[in-house]
């Protein structure tokens, strides 16, 4: 819902969606926006979310500002799409509502569905609440259309975690919303029939490698221009979204690194040991892609020990947030820097499962205890007879 | 100089093609032939948006371009949205007068992009009624890949997923009727015709593209390769399909049909078929398959005789 309402007031050209659990309110609320004539969007009710990402990846060349949502089998479906999006630098803001991919079929969060997007070429920003759905979104409008980036953007959140809880969230004004997010000026749209351009055209090994490596080029910007869009941001709100929230990590000898919603059950807990003298601290990665490997080796480098919760797996290989963590690291230690050891991988909440207090302080207990285990360990997983030591705590 | 179905056929001498010379179509193919003729149909500025396919890889190999008008490629599957999202730009943006009035937009695909893996995205945008254009350059076949067979591909044909074998006699199965199908989303405009006349072609185009709303226009267009025939036989082989009723001309018009063409005589399904080396083994010493020759004639007369009583 914070999302829509952002919608709203950033009345974008065009919006083309399809419904799919929980993203689904997004699009119905805009529907409405759109009957009630709030808006004066284009809305293309597609046939399919390859559909739904096809026809704004068309809007977006033809020069439109675009918005949509979608969630697991529905960004599953448009994964072709994706990295054509971001060659194109069509620069759609896309609210990712975060669920399992199937099968089995589950409707809850977990990261599975964005997490295989990782390497499409889209910016990717993990929201811990609404509050932070709704800010994103109004920065990820001028993030995407800044010269400098021209690149897709994910605002992701948890599925019915962040997409369906009450909560108060602060609404700028409409004009200041208006005033913030101003008006596309595409370099080179479709529309412009006097000076016709050609997307999506051949290319063979001549040129192909050289266009990708331009490609690139907006996203390795993407971290300070979403630096100063966030910063301009919060001279309006006073909320400032750095790429990595530190919370309590200045001073800390256990930290553990996380994304979304789920960090406030681990600043919850890191509050509650620091009362009781272990100086814990919890990492919060908001921005996973451009991945911000220089703040997250600045502030683990004085740590102890480390745990990376990631909310998805990689089978046979480490889990993504844990994957990255730890390869930022070992750069930064090539560098001369200390950093953390062990920085220990745990899988949580698949398929929605709740992260609890008592989960998150086993986890700074054994940190403590300087455990270490070379596989990615499970929290609140239940396992079979004999499965006992594979649990996690 | 004779004027058809509203074409000036002179007129179109100094006509001003968005699709122009240096694509890398094979020699004699029917599809560049199909697509400038449908061009020829529209005065109007045009955006055009390309599934993937042989005119789609063959025009716009990079750093050159054979469009002098914008042009889109997205993908395969999807000609239909990628043309919704222009479209609906189109619109929005018109409204706030930030381009000029008056943009055409046409949509193409091979029967491939059309038939097959393209359906569902050309039939959303169908029904949503996009004012735009979709042209099938319907080649009966994936020749992009080499002669795969595909939903529009015919029954016997040999193609190279349903090859003429010991066992099997090429494609088991019929074609589909797109062009009903499409006509079925009650849209304003379909028509199917071919390279057999001209200025029907480029009369069904204009018509498609000045009738607001979504139009479709399905065009049967020989791929030398894949048919086994002369290139110079392209127009010929059109004629045969087109008087043999193996491929009917009409058009569908707010719901009226109308037979744009009538053959005189009976030109025999077997002539059409007998022209190709792709029904080559129909026709082979020995192991004739008179039932299947039999069976094609028996089909296209009934296919005739329901077109009639639309």
């Amino acid at each position: 819902m914070a999302f829509a309402e952002a919608m709203r007031q950033i009345n974008p050209d065009v919006v083309a969606a399809y419904p799919i659990t929980p993203s689904t309110e997004i699009p119905m609320k805009f529907a409405e926006y759109v009957a009630d004539g709030l808006v004066d969007t284009e809305y293309i009710t597609v046939e399919s979310e390859h559909s739904a990402i096809t026809a704004c990846v068309g809007a977006s060349v033809a020069g439109a500002r675009v918005m949509t949502a979608s969630s697991a089998n529905g960004v599953g479906l448009m994964h072709e799409i994706f990295p054509i999006a971001a060659a194109f630098r069509a620069p759609i803001v896309f609210g990712l509502v975060n669920r399992s991919l199937g099968a089995p079929v589950n409707i809850h969060c977990d990261h599975s569905d964005s997490m295989p997007e990782r390497d499409s070429g889209w910016i990717q920003i993990y929201c811990e609440d609404a509050q932070e759905v709704y800010d994103t979104a109004l920065m990820s409008v001028r993030l995407a259309e800044h010269p400098d980036v021209l690149t897709p953007v994910f605002v992701c959140q948890d599925g019915f975690i962040t997409s369906h809880c009450y909560e108060p969230v602060d609404f700028l004004d409409d004009e200041a919303v208006t005033e913030f997010v101003g008006s596309r000026e595409p370099r080179y749209p479709l529309l412009d029939v006097d000076n016709p351009v050609s997307y999506g055209s051949f290319v063979m090994s001549e040129h192909y490698f050289e266009i990708k490596r331009n490609q690139m080029e907006g996203m390795e910007n993407a971290l300070r221009v979403c630096r100063e869009v966030s910063g301009e941001l919060a001279r309006i709100t006073g909320r400032d979204y750095p790429p990595v929230e530190r919370y309590r990590t200045d001073d800390a000898e256990y930290v553990i690194v996380i994304m979304s919603s789920a960090a406030g059950v681990v600043k919850d807990v890191a509050d509650d040991l620091r009362s009781r003298g272990v100086r814990a601290g919890c990492l919060r990665v908001r921005m996973f892609r451009p991945f911000p490997s220089e703040e997250i080796s600045e502030a683990l480098s004085g740590v102890k020990c480390a745990a990376v919760l990631d909310r998805s797996a990689s089978p046979g290989g480490t889990p993504p947030l844990a994957a990255e963590v730890r390869s930022a690291l070992y750069t930064s230690c090539c560098a001369g820097n200390r950093m953390p050891s062990p920085v220990q991988s745990f899988i949580y909440g698949l398929g929605g499962r709740d992260l609890y207090p008592g989960d998150v302080e086993s986890v700074f207990e054994g940190l403590s205890r300087g455990e270490h285990f070379l596989a990615p360990r499970y929290i609140g997983l239940r396992e079979g007879t004999g499965g006992e030591e594979r649990g996690g705590r | 100089m004779r004027s058809v179905a509203g074409v000036n056929m002179k007129n179109l001498t100094s006509h001003r093609n968005p699709l122009v010379e240096g694509h890398r179509m094979c020699p004699g193919c029917g599809a560049p032939t199909a697509l400038r003729q449908a061009f020829m149909g529209i005065e109007n500025p045009v955006v055009v948006v390309g599934a993937t396919g042989c005119m789609e890889v063959s025009t716009t190999v990079y750093p050159y371009s054979s469009w002098r008008a914008p042009f889109l490629h997205v993908a395969f599957e999807n000609a239909g949205a990628a043309v919704s999202g222009v479209e609906a730009a189109y619109r929005v943006m018109r409204r706030r007068g930030e381009f000029r009035e008056g943009i055409k937009f046409v949509a193409f695909g091979g029967d491939g992009g059309t038939y097959d893996i393209g359906l569902q995205s050309l039939s959303g945008a169908l029904e949503r009624g996009h004012d735009f254009t979709y042209i099938c350059y319907n080649n009966q076949g994936y020749m992009n890949t080499g002669a795969q067979r595909s939903s529009a591909t015919p029954r016997s044909a040999n193609a190279t997923t349903a090859p003429a074998g010991r066992v099997t006699p090429g494609k088991l199965q019929r074609a589909k009727n797109l062009t009903e199908i499409a006509a079925a989303h009650n849209i304003p405009y379909v028509a199917q015709t071919t390279l057999h006349d001209p200025a029907d072609l480029i009369g069904k185009v204009k018509r498609a593209v000045e009738t607001p709303g979504p139009a479709f226009v399905n065009i049967l267009v020989p791929c030398n390769l894949f048919w086994k025939i002369d290139p110079a036989d392209q127009v010929k082989i059109c004629r045969l399909a087109a008087d043999s009723r193996f491929w009917p001309i009409y058009e569908v018009a707010n719901g009226e049909y109308r037979v744009s063409y009538k053959p005189k005589g009976q030109t025999p399904v077997e002539e059409f078929l007998r022209a190709q080396g792709r029904y080559a083994h129909l026709f082979k010493k020995g192991s004739e398959r008179r039932d299947l020759i039999e069976q094609a004639q028996s089909e296209v007369d009934a296919d005739w005789e329901k077109l009639l009583a639309r």
